[in-house]
């Protein structure tokens, strides 16, 4: 089948003049990528974008929070975007910076997520035990977003996110790591991206300074510090919202929550706060 | 469908169905500029001293960005080689200080060729075979290079510690002892005295004007892993991409002994 324009019928060249052909592809004559000899050029700069990711480690699983807004720079552009996407019982991914770029990894995941229950014969009856153990985890979708993301910076071509992979990795342990536009990894038992990186990893180590500590940690502690940690976001991060959504995954497969509202928000601590905050007259 | 005849493009003199020229996105004729920068520098050190008998590489596991600590706890350090995930019986050591990413590609690389060369030739790789071909794949990526600054560490054919160092494009060199990374310009200095024994004379036998430099010898493993431990606690003291955590590996010809101890986390 010929889809090209030319063969669409119209418009008639007599009428409106032959159509244009730089749009077309460039065995066919175009020529737009190269308007002026230029090269091709990538994302610049994030557009429309999400702000922080916080998540934290506890006892047996993991609990993972972002709030729903998309923002046009300063403007508050899109209210109910949700940046907690699940991709199986194990896992869930958490995404900061461009939403663009958050909905095509979205998307390389579903199509991912397809091709992995294909491969393992899922038959949908019988042996759960063996498929729950043939089921991607959340350290090897670390592992493939981690290295799409480092191929598209050596091409010049970054996916322009920060993002947290939260779950169970093969031996169902808690897993929890980063990955951002640069190919950059790191796993620790808190971990922030964006602004909670300044705002929310304080509060965060202080409830969870090492390994140890997150092995100790109740989910019921764990939830109520995240919780904590996206109120103190929403008073001094311009770019946030009292709506987020929060997920927990743990032996029994994902909680997600996706329109939570901040509980009990007040200024009346800002009264007390003089100087730089540690002034006492 | 004849009539599609009619409708040829002209992929010489391309015509417009408007009366306007395309617009393009530099009218006022400048370049556009790329503000994606490719790197970062995750800060951290690493060193590593030869002996006799072994070598130690050791480098702290805090990482960072800018002011951020993105974590107390990632390796620079890694095993090249034996078998499998696991790298059981590898006597090849890694270290990778810099950009954090370029340096698990490095990592990854050298550890598939490492594995492929005792798979096509049915034996184990030489340290000195191995640090060639690292400097190889650094220098292949000459024109947009791996940044890190590598130091590479395993035993010899005749048994004795060897330890292979860096730069980003692949110049390299074996020497006794090598610091790297974010306070390399602070530990650096320390070896030369301490290991190389430079600016040191023999005590009693100064005449005149002559002062005779003592002589460096190989140190044994205690000292060592001593002057290892100083390094990084004074390192901890004066720069602040240091600390955490303390990642020391010890090769011998039995093998790698890990030792992870902590360090300051201000």
């Amino acid at each position: 089948m010929d889809h090209f324009p030319q063969a669409w019928g119209r418009p008639r060249d007599d009428i409106y003049g032959s159509y244009n052909p730089s749009y077309l592809p460039h065995n066919k004559g175009g020529y737009q990528a190269h308007p002026n000899g230029q090269p091709n050029t990538h994302t610049q700069s994030p557009i429309v974008t999400g702000t922080s990711v916080i998540a934290i480690k506890f006892k047996s699983g993991v609990v993972i929070a972002a709030d729903n807004l998309a923002s046009y720079g300063s403007l508050a552009r899109f209210t109910d975007v949700k940046r907690l996407k699940p991709f199986n019982k194990k896992a869930v991914v958490g995404f900061g910076g461009d939403v663009s770029d958050m909905q095509y990894l979205d998307r390389l995941l579903s199509s991912l997520d397809v091709q992995e229950n294909y491969r393992s014969g899922s038959s949908g009856h019988g042996d759960e035990e063996a498929e729950n153990r043939a089921m991607m985890s959340a350290k090897n979708l670390h592992t493939y977003l981690s290295k799409v993301m480092y191929k598209r910076r050596t091409d010049f071509n970054p996916l322009w996110n920060a993002l947290l992979v939260a779950g169970l990795d093969e031996k169902s342990t808690p897993f929890l790591a980063f990955a951002d536009l640069l190919g950059t990894t790191y796993s620790s038992p808190t971990l922030a991206t964006g602004f909670g990186a300044h705002l929310a990893q304080p509060i965060m180590r202080r409830a969870v300074p090492d390994e140890e500590a997150s092995q100790n940690l109740e989910r019921e502690k764990a939830v109520e510090v995240v919780k904590q940690c996206m109120k103190v976001l929403f008073y001094r991060d311009a770019r946030s919202m009292n709506v987020y959504s929060m997920a927990v995954i743990d032996e029994n497969g994902v909680d997600l929550k996706e329109d939570i509202k901040l509980e009990a928000e007040s200024w009346a601590f800002a009264e007390g706060i003089k100087g730089y905050g540690t002034q006492t007259v | 469908m004849a009539a599609l005849s009619s409708y040829t493009m002209s992929s010489s003199t391309p015509a417009f169905s408007f009366q306007q020229a395309p617009q393009t996105s530099s009218a006022a004729g400048g370049t556009t500029q790329h503000s994606f920068y490719p790197y970062t520098d995750n800060g951290g050190s690493t060193l590593g001293i030869s002996g006799d008998t072994f070598t130690i590489i050791a480098g702290d596991t805090r990482s960072t960005s800018g002011y951020n600590i993105n974590t107390r706890h990632a390796p620079k350090l890694f095993r090249i080689g034996g078998d499998g995930p696991t790298h059981k019986n590898a006597r090849i050591v890694l270290s990778v200080v810099g950009f954090a990413a370029d340096g698990h590609a490095l990592q990854e690389r050298l550890d598939t060729l490492v594995k492929l060369y005792r798979y096509q030739h049915g034996k184990d790789i030489s340290v000195h075979a191995c640090a060639q071909r690292l400097s190889h794949i650094l220098y292949g990526k000459r024109f947009f290079p791996y940044y890190v600054t590598a130091i590479l560490g395993g035993i010899d054919e005749e048994g004795k510690g060897a330890l292979y160092s860096y730069d980003p494009v692949g110049s390299y060199e074996r020497e006794y002892c090598r610091a790297a990374g974010a306070a390399a310009s602070l530990i650096m200095p320390f070896l030369d005295n301490q290991v190389n024994l430079k600016n040191q004379y023999e005590p009693e036998a100064a005449q005149g004007l002559h002062k005779p430099q003592l002589v460096a010898k190989p140190l044994d493993r205690k000292t060592t892993e001593e002057l290892v431990r100083d390094a990084f606690t004074s390192a901890v003291e004066r720069h602040i991409e240091v600390g955490d955590g303390l990642q020391m590996m010890v090769i011998t010809k039995d093998g790698i002994e890990e030792i992870v101890s902590p360090l300051k986390q201000d």
